[in-house]
């Protein structure tokens, strides 16, 4: 149905590769959400700054310049740790950042600051009464965590954790230029050799339309089952 | 200028007055590029987000679409879309657009353009559907047409409640200028890569753009807020 001129499989290896990218930012998001949603509501003055810098800092910078950041200076900095390790203790230690790795680190700190966000009203809308119960049956602090919050917040942080998703998606197809060879990189090279922009580039816009798409119909029967035990006033 | 900044940059090699002046330079395309599509694409999305709360789906449909195209695809592709694409359409570059087109700014210029307005579309809309229906049976009460409806009761109201969204996506999009270096442009993060393959130093040349985009977005969230409390005064409660 549409001549990819041979670049069919490359461009179907790329959509992998952007599919695995944005799942493991994803989990690495969704931890990093959790820890700094809990250190903004321990109430430990040091926790809250650390968090609170963490979550201004990353939401005032643009995606593309941390990437660039952490893939060039990563590199700077695994060179003069491999020099000085060689120098002072005659340890032979490397290795290449890779843009995968950078890439998936990258946004993974990106979203885990807007994580942090959506969770902390996640949590701040569970009942108190049902941390109080907790208490009251003598659970500890770890356990009222992992067996009344976080199943009872989960309800309120999934809107937010399904829009973090879809622009987290979109966000994948900045890893193309820090080399990673996604499908968006394919796809420019592709166009760049055969001269045909719309030929390779639109059949890519589909497979992200198509992913989002999708996560939006998965969010949305997500949502339903989490909200199946509330009564909705209308 | 104080003694210590002027030792400072006597003393280093990468911010000399020469670079400098290339994040100057920068800054000045970054804020004019994000200054132009953020107003063009206000101009857009007003009639096209009272046109999309109309009934009728062979108007509002149309703009469903638009919006959801440009708002379910990165940037990026839209960006390599029309800055690579243009230059292939047939007779374009024999004819006077290609003395605009050619530029890589106004590739970029239109791609920011139709993707915030995308964007500024779906929040104005989502402000007006949110009206009170008292203040719309009001005006209807007043005999008010539609037309005068909207022009003096529907958009103030809803301008109001969209500021909020309205000034993230100012931000947004202020983040998202940063891939126009990508299709040649210099601006601030053009300018930050220059001087990172000329030094060799990403620290340097990558934090301090961060730390201008950083002044910028608290520069933004400030004037929003003063704005917001400015425009919401009358919501204040009575005794602060």
């Amino acid at each position: 149905m549409f001549d990819l001129k041979g670049y069919g499989p490359a461009l179907a290896e790329g959509a992998v590769v952007t599919i695995e990218l944005a799942f493991l930012s994803l989990a690495l998001a969704i931890i990093l959400g959790l820890l700094g949603a809990s250190a903004k509501l321990s109430g430990n003055r040091v926790l809250t700054g650390i968090a609170t810098t963490y979550t201004t800092l990353i939401r005032g910078v643009p995606d593309l310049v941390m990437m660039l950041l952490f893939y060039y200076g990563g590199q700077v900095a695994v060179n003069a740790l491999s020099d000085y390790l060689w120098e002072t203790r005659e340890i032979d230690f490397f290795f290449q950042f890779d843009p995968f790795i950078s890439g998936v680190v990258t946004i993974g700190l990106i979203f885990g600051a807007y994580m942090t966000e959506t969770f902390r009203g996640a949590f701040l809308a569970v009942d108190v009464g049902q941390i109080e119960a907790a208490r009251a049956y003598g659970f500890s602090n770890w356990h009222t965590f992992r067996r009344v919050m976080i199943p009872q917040m989960l309800r309120h942080a999934l809107p937010g954790v399904g829009n973090n998703w879809q622009v987290l998606l979109k966000t994948t197809a900045l890893v193309s230029i820090i080399g990673l060879t996604d499908m968006v990189r394919v796809a420019e090279e592709a166009a760049k050799a055969e001269r045909m922009p719309f030929h390779f580039f639109i059949p890519v816009a589909a497979v992200y339309l198509i992913l989002t798409a999708g996560s939006e119909l998965f969010i949305r029967w997500l949502d339903k089952r989490a909200n199946v035990g509330v009564v909705q006033g209308n | 200028m104080p003694d210590f900044i002027a030792d400072w940059l006597n003393t280093n090699d990468i911010f000399t007055a020469m670079t400098i002046m290339e994040y100057w330079d920068g800054l000045v395309t970054t804020v004019h590029l994000v200054f132009l599509s953020l107003v063009l694409g206000l101009i857009v999305a007003v009639p096209l987000a009272i046109l999309r709360t109309v009934k009728n789906p062979f108007v509002s449909g149309p703009i469903w679409l638009y919006t959801y195209l440009f708002r379910g695809t990165p940037l990026l592709i839209q960006l390599y879309i029309i800055y690579y694409g243009v230059a292939q359409i047939p007779g374009i570059q024999e004819s006077i657009w290609w003395e605009i087109f050619k530029e890589p700014l106004y590739p970029a210029l239109l791609a920011f353009t139709l993707n915030t307005a995308a964007y500024t579309t779906e929040i104005i809309r989502g402000s007006i559907l949110s009206t009170p229906n008292g203040e719309i049976e009001a005006a209807k009460a007043y005999g008010m047409n539609w037309f005068l409806r909207m022009r003096r009761i529907i958009l103030p109201s809803a301008a109001r409640r969209a500021v909020q969204a309205y000034s993230n996506e100012v931000i947004f999009m202020l983040h998202a200028s940063a891939i126009a270096s990508l299709v040649t442009i210099v601006d601030l993060t053009g300018a930050a890569r220059n001087i990172y393959s000329r030094f060799y130093a990403p620290f340097d040349a990558f934090i301090f753009v961060a730390l201008i985009y950083l002044a910028l977005t608290f520069i933004l969230v400030f004037a929003f807020r003063k704005l917001e409390n400015h425009l919401l005064r009358h919501q204040r409660p009575a005794n602060s």
